[in-house]
């Protein structure tokens, strides 16, 4: 399982990558805007996409979008983990694709339900 | 009033010239007196912008003139990005000292753990008569550089504690920076509520209405920041509520 992580701020990055390795994902690569993301995704392989939302370059919303828009990522699973918490922003998420939504500040427990959701949707 | 009544007279009269002129076909002659109408309008107007462009001028230079305008927008408020970039410095180190302690830590208490739990394994066979003499040497040795293991990994284990708690001294430095911004900020406040009574505006607040494209962040208790969700559950509910 090889799972990217997308954040623009590197204390963030790392305390996802180090709650991941307590779940078992050990296999983990991080970017620091959609920008980088994108080119990565495209090419690496990966099973799974956490990102945040508010990022300079590209956002995590367009990079959501960019990636459902991409025949090759197309079915890629998306978690957003973002401070963003208006209902309208969380509405248009769902719309573009997304499969879980985690806001800001979150519990170890939230991160590994939504995971384990997404997962169990995505297998079964 | 004076002035008033007679440039309605002055128009009066020339409506009537144009009715007249309208009226006999005198197009060329119509097409003056519009022009001239007009110009009495724009006359107007431009008398009344220079009126407000000469007292915003001068009310704008009383207000320049208060010399903490002057000092808070060339030292306080340089300064105090240069504070809040600093809070951001020290958060940010205090956060990284903190994360690297625990991923020095995490990785020992695994050992210790896994260890730990084949030693008890071995231990619970010794006390079921189930260990042979030359296993039992092996559980000794093993015993012997777990403990040691042990006092190295809790000698660690203490220091990189301690780094995590001394990480914590930020919260004390930047309370302190951030409430002087505070202070500065509400400075600000007072200074700008004074130039907004000056140009005679009104103090209304607008609804704000929040514009879905700009990005709110955290939530702040206390702050309106549009329908936000106040929690995960809220977060679950919606998405349920659409079909997730």
């Amino acid at each position: 399982m090889k799972i990217l992580i997308v954040d623009d701020f590197s204390t963030m990055r790392r305390i996802i990558k180090n709650l991941l390795r307590d779940l078992g994902f050990t296999n983990t690569q991080e970017a620091d805007d959609g920008t980088t993301a994108l080119p990565m995704l495209q090419t690496g392989n990966f099973d799974f996409l956490v990102s945040d939302w508010n990022m300079p370059g590209m956002t995590g919303i367009d990079l959501l979008r960019a990636v459902r828009a991409d025949a090759k990522l197309a079915g890629l699973p998306v978690l957003m983990v973002t401070a963003e918490s208006k209902r309208e922003q969380i509405i248009e998420a769902a719309q573009a694709g997304v499969n879980g939504y985690v806001v800001k500040p979150f519990t170890a427990g939230t991160l590994e339900e939504k995971i384990s959701k997404i997962f169990e949707r995505v297998e079964g | 009033m004076q002035e008033q009544t007679e440039t309605d007279q002055t128009r009066l009269e020339m409506a009537r010239a144009l009715v007249a002129h309208l009226e006999v076909g005198e197009n060329k002659d119509a097409d003056r007196v519009i022009g001239e109408l007009a110009e009495i309008k724009e006359n107007e107007l431009f008398t009344e912008v220079g009126r407000l462009t000469r007292e915003l001028h001068e009310a704008i230079n009383g207000f320049l003139l208060d010399s903490r305008v002057s000092e808070m927008t060339q030292v306080d408020i340089p300064d105090a990005k240069e504070r809040l970039n600093y809070v951001i410095t020290m958060t940010e180190q205090s956060a990284d000292r903190t994360l690297t302690a625990v991923e020095q830590s995490l990785p020992m208490v695994n050992e210790l753990e896994k260890q730990a739990d084949a030693l008890l394994a071995e231990w619970d066979k010794f006390r079921s008569r189930l260990l042979t003499k030359d296993d039992f040497r092996g559980l000794s040795d093993e015993l012997a550089a777990f403990l040691q293991q042990t006092q190295r990994h809790s000698s660690s284990l203490h220091e990189n504690l301690s780094t995590v708690l001394m990480a914590q001294d930020f919260q004390d430095l930047t309370g302190q920076i951030i409430r002087k911004v505070i202070d500065l900020v509400h400075d600000v406040e007072e200074k700008l509520v004074k130039l907004v009574r000056i140009t005679g505006g009104k103090l209304e607040v607008s609804n704000k209405i929040s514009d879905p494209a700009v990005l709110e962040g955290p939530v702040v208790p206390g702050i309106e920041q549009g329908d936000v969700v106040t929690n995960q559950d809220d977060v679950d509910d919606l998405l349920s509520s659409l079909g997730f």
